[in-house]
């Protein structure tokens, strides 16, 4: 098989539309066109039809009971966004306090700073150096005050995937609604929200090979019975949570999506795992001082991010860039000019956290691309170490703790 | 990010990679930045105490990959000069060759602080010396 560059493997950013998903798509764009509210005429009948069996392969996917659980919505932001200001409005006068983790991502974080400056308080819990979250340590943190835990499933950078059941349980206990962030998880590793006791789970179509534009919300109908104030007021859509015109032909695709991620899940986790061990594998053994982030089990299959001592993330991409899509947890390749927040939320030292590169297997990787990914990647740390002060000092026995930094 | 053809240039090709022994007659290094910024940059003259030109110049950065193209620039900039120029580069001269964006500015000013600390390590110990070529030559 002769390879095809750019290669692509950045799929916690995106994934590319499964072929088959787009095919059912594209007659609800065209002669499929009616408005799923339209009660009257065969044309909304069609469309209502199309988005409740996505409803249902959505739900079937995250082990719902009821496909009326699911709410459309644009995104995984969004979903994110109607959950936790849709229960911090709702449950206003039962507390004002919410407990989430340090390593959300930005639109769950985002949100709390809003809610913080709406009056609500707001824990970050720490994560260890593996990047799990204690189930103890929410517990300790919870007040008579608190109204949700919200904790992601998985983490799209590191690809650790928490222990959703434990937490799970301990909301129920304590009748706390219990959030999570699934949108890197969800068609990637198996989610039950009922064995897993989720009152809310945010999901996203474009990470499962589905369109970009759509997303889903879980809202648990029973035991207990969540409710959200509305972000969008209008038509009422969505019963009441969501209102705007469901986008048929994404929602159709979402749903196809689901299901075949729910088909091949078994084997494509198996595969992927398979082949990130691989890619693993052939850079650790050929790269001195490379460090694993994030837990080395507990994680999702098509995920590896690694810090590479003494190089630069950034620079690491650029010597990538022309063949290879990833990403890295540099300063200079986020807009805050900080280091990924998630690799300095383990406790690793800064330098590392400027040194992690993030590698995100996918459907469509093969073996051919992994192997030229791993000796590429090898290739450009070799050759940004020969000429890293950093290296040259460690090699040197300079422990570069004992150095006094002239920073700017 | 697309970065300008000069910085990938500097990058794919980077001039004067390497060390010289710190305590080599009239070698200066600088070595500025901090690993947790991100940002660290040795660079080092070699100064000919007669006459105060800058013979040759090396560089090693931990860096992005303006960082890397600050430094290499700055050492091709440096031979030749004499001490007294080589005083002279400013970042802004840097951020226009290579033409960066204002989010890397502060590589171009990391270069330059670069330079400051190679010229006055080489001042600090090799002044003596070079003070009767320096009055010669000019």
């Amino acid at each position: 098989m002769t390879l095809k560059l750019p290669i692509f493997m950045d799929s916690q950013s995106t994934t590319p539309v499964d072929p088959r998903v787009l095919e059912v798509m594209l007659p609800y764009f065209t002669e499929k066109f009616g408005h799923p509210a339209s009660r009257n005429h065969p044309f909304g009948w069609e469309a209502e039809g199309a988005v409740d069996r996505a409803r249902g392969e959505i739900a079937k996917l995250i082990g719902a009971r009821d496909p009326k659980e699911l709410v459309f919505t644009s995104g995984g932001t969004e979903s994110i966004n109607l959950a936790l200001k849709g229960v911090a409005e709702m449950y206003r006068e039962k507390g004002n306090h919410i407990v989430t983790t340090a390593i959300e991502q930005r639109a769950g974080l985002d949100v709390c700073k809003r809610l913080e400056r709406q009056g609500f308080e707001v824990t970050y819990l720490a994560v260890g150096a593996d990047g799990v979250v204690d189930p103890e340590a929410i517990r300790a943190a919870l007040t008579d005050k608190t109204i949700l835990i919200s904790v992601m499933l998985a983490n799209n950078e590191i690809g650790t995937v928490q222990d959703a059941a434990a937490i799970g349980k301990l909301a129920k206990e304590k009748g706390i609604v219990f959030h999570t962030d699934a949108t890197q998880a969800v068609g990637k590793v198996p989610v039950d929200v009922e064995a897993m006791g989720i009152d809310l789970l945010s999901a996203t179509s474009h990470m499962l090979y589905g369109p970009k534009g759509v997303g889903a919300l879980y809202v648990r109908r029973k035991g207990p019975r969540v409710r959200l104030a509305p972000m969008m007021d209008g038509g009422g859509h969505e019963r009441g949570m969501r209102s705007g015109t469901v986008p048929v032909p994404l929602a159709v695709g979402f749903g196809r999506a689901a299901d075949i991620c729910r088909e091949m899940m078994p084997d494509e986790s198996k595969r992927l795992s398979a082949l990130r061990d691989r890619l693993q594998d052939a850079i650790l053994s050929r790269v001195d001082e490379a460090f694993l982030n994030g837990h080395p089990e507990r994680r999702l299959p098509h995920n590896l991010n690694i810090s590479f001592a003494y190089v630069e993330g950034e620079s690491v991409l650029m010597g990538l860039n022309k063949d290879v899509a990833l990403s890295s947890g540099s300063a200079c390749t986020s807009s805050t000019l900080e280091p990924s927040y998630v690799i300095s939320a383990l406790g690793v030292n800064a330098e590392l956290a400027h040194s992690s590169i993030r590698f995100g297997l996918h459907r469509f990787s093969t073996q051919e691309e992994v192997d030229f990914v791993a000796a590429r990647t090898v290739d450009v740390v070799q050759r940004l170490r020969e000429m890293s002060p950093l290296y040259e000092l460690a090699k040197e026995g300079v422990d570069l703790k004992t150095i006094k930094w002239k920073a700017e | 990010m697309a970065y300008s053809e000069k910085v990938v240039d500097h990058y794919n090709n980077p001039r004067n990679v390497g060390s010289f022994g710190k305590d080599t007659p009239g070698v200066g290094t600088g070595l500025v930045g901090a690993p947790e910024c991100g940002d660290v940059m040795k660079l080092q003259i070699k100064v000919n105490v007669e006459t105060g030109v800058i013979e040759d110049a090396k560089f090693k950065t931990f860096g992005c990959g303006s960082a890397i193209a600050s430094s290499s620039l700055a050492t091709e900039w440096l031979k030749g000069r004499t001490v007294d120029e080589a005083a002279k580069i400013k970042n802004t001269d840097i951020v226009n060759e290579l033409k960066l964006p204002p989010v890397k500015i502060h590589c171009s000013v990391l270069a330059e602080d670069a330079i400051k600390a190679a010229l006055s390590d080489y001042k600090e110990k090799w002044a003596k010396a070079e003070a009767g070529a320096d009055s010669g030559a000019s």
